[in-house]
């Protein structure tokens, strides 16, 4: 159980205490509603460039990082598909330095012409290092662009080319800015030795004069339901044949999320998974299988992937893997593998919870897809689900039309 | 209205009281040390069986680590699949690791689920039976992605790198390779696992929210006997061979479009009095987001996503390495303001302004890490294990908080001199 208060400024900025007096230390997190499906399919890594851009100083304060260091504080960022989140950790003592830091950035930032013209070059570099200069490297973009047709999971966070991050302009960094990094669409939420009281105090003080800005209502394409299966062969330089599918799934807020995270468990999570069991240890197909998803907000990609065994035949390796998911499409689980998976979970959120800049971090996340309270019903979410939900969904999720599918050759 | 262009006031770091939370030492009736730290703020907790089964005391490449692997993947009793379903079920995580010197185990469970993950464990730790079968799974597998590591430009640069510093036959510097895994055999495995993982070599570290029977339950399962008997290891002498040859470049693929740079130099172990306080300059050259290489290499020039230097914590001997992946054409611009940088240190005194943000980080940055019983025990476990105790730890604190501007300057004369430094690039 994790235990919370919760107030909302005048000016819309939703904010969140959570008392932890076992620790000295504190932590800032401050999550944005925005992420790269906001994105303009011709400027597509603007939300992850924004991020950086974060860092470059704001309108009051020339430098973010130095007097954070000078307070012994820590910070760091990311950005999803669907929000981009900042945080900081630091001595308790010192906590209103981040209150002053992360209110003069969203106040205003200082956009500078000299951080975006390095920054431009900082993201192309971690571009190339991600996905160019490793083998496989570029699959998530083939995937993506494969699974989707419309809804804007089409291309990836870092962006679909580097030329779209070349091309940024300070001008759309200010739009993006004043649209978005809004207090009415933004959670902040503190947490670790502080007080209630405290944390309303400064953080009337600090981002309460801040301009709300308006709430993002958003209006993107949906995904129509894929009317046939979608195929793809790559060749290239890389030493072992692979194979990418993926099926299109639940959002994370839609009932049925919880059903497909523990197919995809029964699937692939852990040593003794069916994947893992049959198609590495038992038949030999494949040195490494996995079965994930990233959690997307939307409609998102419930994954298979892994890379064949020399000698083994792709289509072979294909078979095996339908074996498997026809199995779960017509057997249904036993109680006690569901039982398993659910083991799993619940062992999963207890050890995230153990950090206190994880649960700030989810605080901020199930705020952010509805309210904070969701953070401790997750685990009867998961609880409820019976074998015939699982038997159902995989019927669902597993049909044929429903699927992409990467072959990855050597060449 | 406030003045935004103030910061708020600040506590100093050297105000800050750091203690390490003291750990709790039992014995099991069979001599085992059981170092404990408590915290009955979650119901979860972690155990960690340490034993001397590292790298150092193999006779043949790779025998460590896969005695290590496979000892996991059956008993006399039961099969891989067994062990893992029975782990699984329960939400549980056995991991294991080996290091250098060190061979570890270590199980993540929810405290209620411990009595019934201890018996499995106790299998695992003193039953494996190492089956052809999973040898030849392990070894296949495990080329495989030796061949796909091998394309990356990072990946071969931390083999090469480590070679030149320690030579090819140390243990810092050796490193796996196709024939390797193919010479594996279940017997020598065998031997090295039962040499090395018995009941006198063993230490258990634990940490979490634990049973009021803590010790009662772990007598009964490994401190009742002299499980593998008594074995007495002697650490072989092993000296370093460090290259003659100071610059290196490796075409690893020719359409890469960065190349791994790796800069490094050899510097003594954690004994030595120099090295606490090359922490410190650590820190402020390569060791956080604001040093002198991230400032230049990255937020100044943009050659790459980001740049480190790092001291390594070997237990015989350390060294210096600075890494970064950078674009193909600025490689060697970037080697050069490395140099720069290094030179910068040696011939101007650190700004006292620089010292303090440093200084403060660094703390800031311990009380960080000491929150939450995992953390603490992952202290001790460093300290116990290298034979020194909390001293060691408030004398690297110490360091931190009095530290002059001179005494690093004399310390960049030492060790900064770009001239001792290993280089390297892979494309």
């Amino acid at each position: 159980m994790i235990h919370y208060n919760k107030f909302t400024l005048s000016n819309g900025l939703r904010v969140i205490v959570h008392e932890d007096h076992t620790t000295p230390m504190a932590v800032v997190n401050v999550m944005y509603d925005v992420g790269a499906r906001d994105e303009d399919p011709n400027k597509t890594g603007f939300a992850h460039l924004f991020e950086h851009l974060m860092f470059g100083g704001s309108v009051n304060i020339p430098e973010y990082d130095e007097p954070l260091q000078m307070a012994g504080g820590e910070n760091n960022a990311y950005t999803t598909s669907d929000l981009t989140n900042y945080y900081i950790q630091l001595p308790a003592e010192n906590i209103e330095t981040a209150f002053w830091l992360e209110s003069d950035r969203m106040l205003s930032l200082a956009f500078s012409e000299k951080s975006l013209d390095v920054q431009r070059k900082v993201v192309c570099e971690e571009f190339k290092e991600h996905y160019i200069n490793k083998p496989y490297g570029d699959v998530w973009h083939k995937m993506r662009d494969l699974s989707y047709s419309v809804h804007p999971y089409k291309w990836m966070t870092i962006g679909k080319e580097l030329s779209h991050i070349e091309n940024a302009r300070l001008e759309e960094v200010k739009d993006f800015f004043f649209r978005y990094y809004r207090p009415a669409n933004a959670i902040l939420v503190v947490g670790g030795h502080v007080t209630t009281a405290q944390v309303k105090l400064l953080a009337e003080k600090w981002f309460g004069d801040i301009p709300s800005g308006q709430r993002i209502q958003r209006n993107l394409p949906v995904e129509p339901p894929q009317a046939a299966a979608h195929k793809l062969e790559v060749k290239a330089n890389v030493p072992l044949d692979a194979l990418y599918k993926c099926y299109h799934m639940p959002g994370r807020t839609d009932k049925q999320y919880y059903t497909t995270d523990l197919i995809s468990d029964i699937l692939g999570g852990g040593a003794s998974s069916r994947l893992n069991q049959v198609l590495v240890k038992e038949k030999k197909l494949f040195s490494n299988i996995e079965c994930y998803h990233f959690g997307t907000l939307d409609a998102g990609l419930l994954t298979i992937e892994g890379k064949l065994v020399k000698g083994v035949k792709m289509k072979d390796a294909e078979k095996a893997i339908q074996e498997e998911l026809d199995k779960v499409q017509q057997e249904v689980i036993p109680e006690r593998e569901l039982q398993k998976v659910k083991n799993r979970v619940e062992s999963m959120l207890a050890f995230e919870d153990m950090g206190l800049l994880n649960r700030a971090n989810n605080l901020a996340f199930y705020e952010l897809i509805g309210d904070a309270e969701l953070m401790n019903t997750e685990f009867s979410n998961y609880e409820a689900v019976t074998t015939a939900d699982m038997h159902r969904e995989a019927q669902l999720l597993f049909n044929e039309k429903n699927s992409n599918t990467i072959y990855y050759y050597a060449g | 209205m406030i003045n935004r262009k103030i910061a708020p006031e600040i506590k100093d770091a050297v105000d800050f009281d750091i203690t390490l939370k003291p750990y709790e030492k039992f014995t099991l009736d069979n001599g085992i040390p059981v170092y404990v730290v408590k915290s009955d703020e979650q119901d979860t907790l972690q155990l960690e069986l340490v034993f001397p089964g590292g790298s150092w005391y193999e006779t043949e490449n790779l025998v460590a680590s896969a005695s290590n692997f496979l000892m996991k993947n059956g008993s006399s009793k039961h099969s891989a699949r067994e062990i893992n379903e029975s782990i699984d079920y329960f939400g549980a995580h056995l991991n294991r690791n080996c290091h250098h010197e060190n061979a570890t185990y270590t199980l993540h469970c929810l405290t209620k689920h411990f009595t019934e993950m201890l018996p499995v464990l106790q299998e695992v730790i003193m039953d494996p039976s190492f089956p052809e079968e999973e040898l030849a799974i392990f070894r296949q597998n495990m080329k495989q992605r030796l061949a796909v590591n091998l394309q990356k430009c990072d990946f071969v640069a931390n083999r090469h790198i480590d070679k030149y510093l320690f030579g090819e036959f140390h243990p810092y510097g050796r490193v796996s390779s196709m024939d390797a895994y193919d010479a594996l055999q279940t017997d020598t495995l065998a031997a090295f696992y039962k040499q090395h993982y018995t009941y006198n070599n063993c230490k258990i570290f634990i940490a979490g929210h634990l049973p009021e029977n803590l010790i009662a339950l772990l007598n009964q399962y490994f401190g009742t006997t002299k499980w593998n008997g008594e074995s007495t290891l002697i650490k072989p002498e092993l000296s370093v061979a460090p290259a003659e040859e100071k610059k290196f470049r490796i075409f690893n693929d020719e359409n890469g479009v960065q190349g791994a740079v790796r800069v490094a130099r050899p510097f003594p172990n954690r004994y030595h009095p120099d090295f606490p306080k090359m922490l410190v300059l650590n820190t402020i050259f390569g060791g956080y987001f604001g040093s002198r290489l991230m400032s230049n290499i990255r937020e100044e020039k943009g050659y790459t996503y980001g740049i480190y230097s790092q001291l390594y914590n070997f237990r015989q001997t350390s060294a210096i390495n600075i890494q970064t992946e950078a674009g193909r054409d600025v490689c060697e611009a970037t080697i050069e303001e490395i140099y720069k940088e290094l030179r910068t240190l040696q011939n101007e005194i650190v700004p006292e302004d620089e010292l303090h943000l440093v200084r403060n980080f660094m703390i800031g940055s311990i009380l960080g890490d000491l929150d939450g019983a995992f953390q603490i025990i992952q202290r001790w476990k460093t300290l116990i294990l290298n034979g020194v105790d909390e001293n060691y730890f408030y004398n690297n604190i110490r360091t931190i908080k009095t530290i002059s501007a001179e005494e690093l300057q004399e310390l960049a004369k030492e060790y900064f001199t770009p001239e001792d430094f290993y280089e390297l690039v892979v494309i």
